[in-house]
């Protein structure tokens, strides 16, 4: 193990240099562009035995990647915000095909107006694609996480594809003190992939992704759905396993922090778990017992653990830094969806926030439980913008 | 000069597909597997072909086949190859895209491949407009042909795909025909002998498409080519040349009227009414301008550039 200084970005790419990824296709686009300017670089110098395509589209990396997989092929891309929308169709692709590839969406807002802040939109626009979604809080966790993911990906039970999502600036250009595991450890953790009999073969010729009937159509659909679930069990034993390897894990699909005694809670996605928990420890000083549930995994969604989490709470604030115009918060409506079989279930308030990259303190987030105290007092939870001007 | 006889026996693809009766691109696809003799890989994005597979769990190909988004096959097959190269698999990549596929909707990602010299070989089988979605017209749509999108004709030009693709100066492109099956089986046969990215045009008449009865399919692809309306050429490492019949045919004296060709085809009946006289005119007139083209390079020692 060694200590360096990474950014989000530089630790996503020596994960995926440490889990010796074989083929990387990817387009430039700010903030996620020196994920990929780092892993040319490992490549040049030979410290990463690969091939990197230099597409000329995001719709051509993943398609790029897609022809890897099924080549056989550990394969990479990283994206952002329209890169990850005009990509889309070869999204929906990877995970039909059941390919194993690993993406980092290094999240930022989508255009227009012309924005590269981070928000969480590009990535829940992908929700529904069928792939699987993890959030990173730290430059640490993105890099251990891009290792965990092909150990999740490439798990016969699963053959689902990954995206792991970094915020854009706020997680990509931070740099902080990471742990470096050895070659060796990633290696007896990650071991080098070997094509399945179902990959291309000239010897064993098949076809892919012909025309499926409506008699044939569902059971391929019903198929990612078990997978789906497979995964969910297969994240938090991945997880737990990376534990024994580099000595942290993360909670596999939810992190709890202070919930246990807790009445209020704040569920959420990414980096700005770190500015909630700082808020909860303020809070709790002030005789507010309040905990912090970061979600790690968005699909699966992570129901069952969700519920366990806010057991004894009497409020909920989900906090979203995306929106669903007209809904107008999916990560409010999955939370409530999930807890809406519950005979006792907290009061559930939803906040859009820190859209475009508009800045969300620990100083809001003691703001977001304040009023959601006060919500619970009139016993009434909604969902309302905050920080609007 | 490949003979019949030295073609293998065997099938690449297999009867009982679900092509139309006379359909070029199940024509072009036989003879692309003997060409190569197995061995190879199709990726194959949307398009006739997509449909004439059949339906799961049946195939009709013994190579296997990649299926992939209408945009998506040139990087698709530029990924495959990266991963059989890293397997140590020597198999050639071969895309088998239509035109709309090809010089529409693909046209930037082949045109990515290109440039990048990937080591695959591209083919676009040429029905001239989106016959599987029940015929629209494409760029490579030639002027004046009926389609549904052009049901009083087509008013522009069509693209020039191969000249686009030989401008990227890949080490080998050519125009084929489905009708003169050995010459495209021994352009195949160049291509997959050469490292590099490479990039077959294959005429092929559309009987369901173009409106002629099906056993006129390889018929009228001759006529294609006798008329001059569609020119046999290599461009290799930069260096263009006639081939097959085109080779006698740069003197226009030489070719066959092109009314000869269009009274074959239901979708060019309108243009030999006397009211479309100028529609008919500025047909020939983009038919000779290709051919000026090809006269220009050849004076020039056949130089491209």
């Amino acid at each position: 193990m060694a200590r360096a200084v990474l950014s989000g970005n530089e630790a996503v790419a020596l994960g995926v240099k440490l889990a010796r990824v074989q083929v990387v296709a990817a387009y430039p686009i700010t903030p996620q562009t020196t994920i990929v300017e780092k892993i040319a670089e490992y490549v040049d110098k030979g410290e990463l035995k690969a091939r990197f395509i230099t597409v000329e589209s995001e719709h051509s990396a993943m398609a790029a990647c897609i022809g890897a997989a099924a080549g056989g092929a550990r394969a990479f891309t990283a994206t952002s915000s329209q890169g990850l929308l005009y990509m889309s169709e070869m999204v929906f692709w990877a995970s039909g095909a059941r390919l194993p590839i690993v993406m980092a969406i290094v999240n930022r807002s989508v255009a227009p107006p012309w924005s590269i802040w981070c928000d969480h939109n590009d990535a829940f626009s992908q929700r529904d694609a069928g792939w699987i979604q993890l959030w990173a809080e730290s430059a640490q966790e993105a890099m251990d996480m891009v290792i965990q993911a092909y150990r999740v990906a490439e798990d016969e039970q699963v053959l689902l594809p990954v995206m792991v999502n970094l915020d854009g600036f706020l997680l990509s250009h931070a740099y902080e003190p990471v742990d470096v595991p050895k070659q060796e450890v990633v290696d007896r953790f990650l071991p080098q992939k070997t094509p399945a009999p179902y990959w291309i073969d000239p010897s064993n010729p098949k076809s892919y992704g012909t025309i499926a009937a409506p008699d044939t159509y569902m059971e391929f659909r019903y198929k990612m759905q078990a997978a789906m679930e497979n995964a969910a069990r297969i994240i938090e034993e991945v997880d737990e396993e990376w534990g024994k390897f580099a000595g942290r894990s993360y909670g596999g699909l939810i992190e709890r922090y202070r919930c246990d005694d807790a009445e209020i809670g704040v569920v959420l996605v990414g980096s700005w778990a770190g500015d909630a928990k700082e808020a909860a420890d303020e809070l709790r000083k002030k005789g507010l017992k309040v905990g912090v549930i970061r979600l790690r995994a968005t699909r699966p969604f992570p129901a069952e653990r969700l519920v366990e989490a806010v057991e004894g709470m009497d409020a909920v604030a989900v906090v979203d830094r995306s929106l669903s115009p007209g809904l107008p918060s999916v990560l409010t409506a999955e939370v409530k969806a999930a807890l809406y079989e519950r005979a006792r279930r907290p009061l559930i308030k939803g906040f859009i926030a820190g859209l475009g990259g508009r800045d969300v303190t620990p100083l809001d987030f003691a703001a977001v439980v304040e009023s959601t105290l006060k919500s619970l007092k009139e016993g009434k939870g909604g969902i309302v913008w905050f920080g609007l001007r | 000069m490949v003979t019949v006889r030295e073609l293998p026996l065997e099938e690449f693809w297999l009867p009982g597909h679900s092509a139309c009766p006379g359909c070029p691109a199940a024509l072009g696809l036989r003879m692309l597997g003997k060409a190569l003799n197995g061995g190879f890989i199709l990726v194959v994005p949307a398009g006739c072909t997509t449909v004439i597979q059949g339906i799961y769990p049946r195939t009709p190909s013994r190579a296997p086949l990649l299926n992939i988004a209408f945009a998506a096959s040139a990087s698709a097959a530029s990924g495959l190859k990266a991963a059989l190269e890293l397997r140590g698999l020597d198999a050639p990549v071969v895309v088998w895209a239509g035109d709309g596929g090809t010089v529409d909707i693909g046209l930037q990602a082949l045109s990515g491949a290109a440039e990048r010299n990937e080591d695959i070989l591209y083919v676009c089988y040429d029905n001239e407009a989106y016959q599987n979605t029940g015929i629209q017209r494409s760029g490579s749509t030639p002027r004046g042909a009926w389609t549904t999108t052009t049901p009083s004709g087509k008013r522009e030009r069509r693209k020039e795909a191969a000249l686009i693709v030989a401008a990227h100066r890949v080490p080998y492109v050519a125009t084929a025909s489905v009708a003169y099956p050995l010459d495209f089986v021994e352009k195949v046969r160049k291509a997959a002998s050469i490292k590099g990215f490479k990039y077959i045009h294959l005429h092929a008449p559309c009987p369901t498409g173009w409106r002629f009865p099906p056993s006129k399919m390889v018929e009228i692809g001759r006529l294609a080519v006798e008329t001059g309306a569609w020119i046999l050429y290599e461009v290799e490492n930069g260096v263009f040349k006639l081939t097959g019949r085109s080779r006698a045919l740069l003197d226009p004296s030489r070719r066959r009227p092109l009314e000869d060709y269009l009274r074959t085809q239901g979708r060019f009946a309108h243009l030999l009414k006397p009211e479309n006289q100028e529609q008919l005119e500025e047909l020939k007139k983009n038919v000779n301008d290709a051919w000026e083209t090809v006269k220009t390079i050849l004076e020039r020692g056949g130089k491209i550039f």
